[in-house]
C-alpha cells in the first residue's frame, strides 16, 4: 500500500505545474480567450514536445503508453493553471480510437494524434435533446455501404480545431468524420466557461463511408466514458486547489477590524472546508485512475465517485473562494469567476453529479440486495 | 502509487482474519454496563494471549510492534467483523504509548503488563466542566505536599471512570506560569476517597461517561508521567495517538453502517415501492457512500504520508470531523426513510431493527463534540494545515 505520486509520476506534475504556470499568466488566458480557437498553435505544439498529445496512447502508435494516474497528474494540473486547451477533447477521442478503431483507423490516426500533428473530439449530444450519456438519437441511416447522418450535435468541444469527430449515433455506434466532410457546419457557441470552445455541428446529408466506422457499440465505449469522467474530475480538482489557495492567501493579507480576515472563524472555517473538499475530490480521483490502471473492475463505481464528488466541488470551492474575497472577487478583472465557470462546466461533462450518483446508486443498492459477500 | 496491499500486508491480513473469525465472541451481552465489562475484559484476556493487545507497542513492552499499514488492517478488520472492543481501550490507545513515550523505567515497570490483561484499567482526566475545548485553562489543581502532591478539582466526560485503577490526570502545578506551562501529567489512583466517580446521564438515557469529584487525593511523586510543568506536551501525545488510531476503525464501522442503510433501504416500503427507488433516498444514499469512499482514501494517503515522515500529520483532523459528520447523516437518513416508524425506540413492539437507527441517532449526536468538536477541528486545520493567523 502507497498512495502517493511515484518519482515518475512526480516529475510528470512539476514539468507541467513550471510550464503551465509560465505559459498561462492571467493576461495570457484573458488574450486567448478572445480568439477564435481559443488557443494557439504554438502552445500546442510545445504540449505535443512534451508529450502530453499521446501521454495515454499505446506506445505502438507513438504515444508513451502511460495510464490513467499520468493522466489525472496532467489535468489536475491544466485545471490549476486554468490552461484553454484542446487538449483534454483530443485526449478523449485518442482514447476512444484507441480502444475501439479498426486497425486501419489506428493505424493512420494515433500517431497524428500522439505526435499532435492532428486533434479529434466527440460529438454525443443532440440537440433538443436532454445532453445526458446513452439515448443518442441522431440516426446512422444506411445507404448502399454507406451510412447518412442528418441533424444537430451540440456541446462539441473544440469542434472548429479539430480534424476529425466521433459522432455517436442511436445504434450506439461511433463514425469518424473529417471536419472538411461536405455537409458538416460547425458554428460556435457562447459558453459560461470561456476557457474551452463548444460548437454545435449541423449534419446536412453527410456521408460515412464503411471505413468510417468505429468497432463496438455503448458498454464498448463505457471505460472510455469512466477514464474520461476521471480526467475532468482530475482538472475540476486542480480548479478547486488554485481558489482555495487564493482564498487562503487572501484571508492572510485582507485586513478588516484591525486583523487579517483569515483570523475570522466564520473565514477560516470556510478555508477549511474548501481544503476537506478540494482533498476528498483529489482523494476520489486518484482512487479512481489508479482503479483505471489496476483494478479495472472496480473503475466504474471508482470512477462515478470521483466525478459526482469533483463535479460539485469543481465549482462550491471556487464559489466559497468568492465569498471569502468579497466585492474584489466578484469583479471581471479578478480571475475567480474563470475558476468558478471552469468548475461549474465540468460538472456537467462526462455525466453530472446527479448522473453519477445514480449510477453508485444502482452499484451499491445491488449489492445490498445479494448476499452478503466473503 | 499501488492502493492494493502488499503481499506480506495480504498476509497479515488474512492471518487477522482468520483469528478474528475463530475466535469472536459473537455480540456483546444485553442488559448493564456491568456484564459488558466483564464480557469486554475476558475478550482483551484473549486478545493479549493471541498477542493482539497493544499491537502498535514495541515487543519489548509486551506488545506486537506491529507497523502502521498491520495496525490499520487490524483495526480495520476487527470494526469490520464488529469484534467488541477490549475493556481497557483508552490505556492500550493512549495510557501504555504515554508511558512508553515519557515514561520511567519504574513506571513501565509497573504500569504496562496490568493495561494489556485488562486487570487494571485506565481513564482520561482532561476535561473539566469550564474547561472543555480550551483545554489548557484548566483549573484542578496539584499542590506538593513532602514527596505527594494533594490534588483538588472536578473532571468531566471521564469514559469507563467508574471500573478505572488509574487516571491519566492532567492538573495545574504552577498557577503562575502561562496556561499551557503549568500542567502536569500524573497517574492518579482512582481508588482512594478523596476521589469520587458519578455517571452522567446521556441523551441515550445510558451512563457511559462520568463526572470526577477529587477532593484532597493523594498522588505520589514518582507518579508524575513526562515531568513536573511538561503536562500539555505530555497530554498531546495521547490525543494524537488517539486520533490516529481511530480512523482506521472508522472507516469499517461506517462501511458497517452503510451496508445496514442500503438494507433498511431495500427493505422500506415507501410510494408504492421501495426506498431504495425512490430517486431522492437514491441520491442521499449515494452521495454518503461517496463521502465514506473519499474518507477510506484520505486516510490511505494519510498513512502513506506519516509513513514518510513518522509522524501523524494535523491532516487527521480532517478525517475525525469526516467521521462525525457522515455517521450523523447516515443515522438521520435512517429515521428519514423509516418514516413515522422513527419515533419508536428500542423495546416498543413495532420498533423498525429495535430501535437501532434511534439510538444511533441520538448517540452521534455526540460525535462531532467527543473528541474534538468539529468547530476546533476546523480552528486546527485553518491554524496547521492552511497556516492562518490566531483569533486568540
Amino acid at each position: 500500500m502507497y498512495f502517493d505520486l511515484t518519482d515518475e509520476q512526480q516529475a510528470i506534475k512539476s514539468t507541467a505545474k513550471e510550464f503551465l504556470a509560465a505559459r498561462y499568466k492571467s493576461e495570457r488566458i484573458r488574450e486567448l480567450i478572445e480568439t477564435e480557437l481559443g488557443f494557439e498553435q504554438s502552445d500546442w505544439e510545445e504540449m505535443a514536445e512534451l508529450g502530453w498529445t499521446g501521454l495515454a496512447l499505446p506506445e505502438q502508435w507513438g504515444g508513451q503508453g502511460l495510464g490513467m494516474v499520468e493522466l489525472a497528474v496532467l489535468f489536475e494540473e491544466i485545471g490549476y493553471a486554468l490552461a484553454p486547451s484542446p487538449l483534454f477533447s483530443s485526449t478523449a477521442a485518442g482514447l476512444a480510437l484507441a480502444r475501439n478503431g479498426t486497425d486501419e483507423q489506428r493505424e493512420r490516426w494515433l500517431p497524428k494524434l500522439a505526435s499532435g500533428e492532428a486533434r479529434g473530439t466527440l460529438a454525443l449530444f443532440d440537440a433538443g435533446r436532454p445532453a445526458l450519456i446513452g439515448g443518442f438519437a441522431m440516426e446512422a441511416r444506411p445507404d448502399g455501404d454507406d451510412v447518412v447522418l442528418d441533424g444537430e450535435k451540440v456541446l462539441v468541444e473544440d469542434a472548429a480545431a479539430a480534424d476529425f469527430l466521433l459522432v455517436a449515433t442511436s445504434d450506439t455506434r461511433r463514425h469518424l468524420v473529417e471536419r472538411d466532410a461536405e455537409g458538416l457546419t460547425i458554428s460556435a457557441e457562447d459558453s459560461i466557461d470561456p476557457t474551452r470552445r463548444l460548437h454545435s455541428v449541423r449534419f446536412d446529408g453527410v456521408r460515412v463511408g464503411p471505413e468510417a466506422t468505429l468497432n463496438g457499440t455503448q458498454e464498448d465505449y463505457r471505460p472510455v466514458l469512466w477514464r474520461g469522467a476521471v480526467a475532468v474530475a482530475a482538472e475540476s480538482t486542480g480548479v478547486a486547489q488554485r481558489a482555495m489557495e487564493m482564498a487562503v492567501a487572501y484571508a492572510k493579507e485582507r485586513e478588516q477590524f484591525g486583523r487579517p480576515i483569515g483570523a475570522y472563524q466564520a473565514v477560516s472555517h470556510r478555508c477549511a472546508q474548501m481544503l476537506l473538499e478540494t482533498e476528498n475530490a483529489r482523494s476520489a480521483v486518484y482512487g479512481a485512475a489508479w482503479a483505471a490502471d489496476a483494478e479495472p473492475e472496480s473503475l466504474p463505481k471508482a470512477a462515478a465517485m470521483a466525478k459526482a464528488y469533483a463535479s460539485d466541488a469543481g465549482w462550491r470551492v471556487p464559489d466559497a473562494s468568492i465569498q471569502a474575497h468579497g466585492g474584489i472577487g466578484f469583479t471581471w478583472e479578478h480571475d475567480l469567476h474563470f475558476f468558478l465557470k471552469r468548475g461549474r462546466a465540468n460538472a456537467s461533462r462526462f455525466g453530472d453529479a446527479r448522473w453519477h450518483r445514480e449510477r453508485v446508486a444502482d452499484l451499491v443498492l445491488a449489492e445490498a440486495g445479494a448476499p452478503v459477500p466473503a | 502509487m499501488d492502493l492494493s496491499l502488499s503481499p506480506s500486508e495480504q498476509e497479515f491480513r488474512d492471518e487477522v482474519r482468520t483469528w478474528l473469525e475463530e475466535n469472536h465472541p459473537g455480540p456483546e451481552p444485553e442488559g448493564g454496563l456491568e456484564e459488558v465489562m466483564a464480557f469486554r475484559r475476558e475478550w482483551q484476556r484473549e486478545l493479549h494471549g493471541a498477542g493482539w493487545a497493544g499491537i502498535s507497542w514495541p515487543k519489548e513492552y509486551g506488545g506486537r510492534g506491529a507497523t502502521l499499514i498491520e495496525q490499520a488492517i487490524f483495526v480495520g478488520e476487527a470494526a469490520r467483523q464488529e469484534a467488541p472492543s477490549p475493556a481497557n481501550v483508552l490505556g492500550l490507545a493512549m495510557g501504555g504509548p504515554v508511558v512508553i513515550a515519557h515514561g520511567t523505567d519504574e513506571q513501565k515497570q509497573r504500569y504496562l503488563e496490568p493495561i494489556l490483561t485488562a486487570e487494571e484499567i485506565w481513564c482520561q482526566g482532561f476535561s473539566e466542566p469550564e474547561s472543555g475545548s480550551d483545554l489548557a485553562s484548566l483549573k484542578t489543581k496539584a499542590v506538593k505536599d513532602g514527596d505527594e502532591w494533594v490534588v483538588t478539582g472536578q473532571k468531566v466526560w471521564t469514559t469507563f471512570a467508574q471500573y478505572a485503577k488509574w487516571c491519566m490526570l492532567v492538573a495545574r502545578t504552577d498557577p503562575e506560569a502561562p496556561k499551557h506551562k503549568g500542567l502536569t501529567y500524573f497517574l492518579l489512583d482512582m481508588e482512594q476517597d478523596g476521589v469520587e466517580a458519578k455517571p452522567l446521564v446521556q441523551i441515550t438515557g445510558e451512563g457511559e461517561f462520568n463526572e470526577v469529584f477529587i477532593e484532597e487525593a493523594r498522588i505520589p511523586d514518582e507518579n508524575v508521567v513526562g515531568g513536573v510543568g511538561n503536562g500539555w506536551s505530555v497530554a498531546i501525545t495521547t490525543l494524537m495517538n488517539e486520533r490516529a488510531g481511530l480512523a482506521f476503525g472508522a472507516i469499517s464501522q461506517i462501511a458497517n453502517s452503510l451496508k445496514r442503510l442500503d438494507e433498511l433501504a431495500v427493505e422500506t416500503r415507501v410510494n408504492g415501492s421501495t426506498a431504495a427507488e425512490d430517486p431522492v433516498y437514491r441520491d442521499r444514499i449515494a452521495q454518503l457512500h461517496i463521502e465514506a469512499e473519499t474518507m477510506r482514501l484520505n486516510a490511505y494517503r494519510g498513512l502513506t504520508k506519516t509513513m514518510q515522515s513518522g509522524i501523524p500529520g494535523p491532516e487527521g483532523s480532517l478525517g475525525k470531523w469526516q467521521w462525525a459528520d457522515i455517521n450523523q447523516r447516515i443515522a438521520e437518513l435512517a429515521l428519514d426513510i423509516e418514516g413515522g416508524y422513527a419515533t419508536l425506540q428500542r423495546g416498543a413492539a413495532h420498533a423498525v431493527a429495535n430501535g437501532a437507527w434511534q439510538y444511533g441517532f441520538l448517540r452521534s449526536r455526540a460525535n462531532s463534540i467527543e473528541g474534538g468538536t468539529t468547530d476546533i477541528l476546523k480552528n486546527i486545520i485553518a491554524e496547521r494545515v492552511l497556516g492562518l493567523p490566531r483569533l486568540r
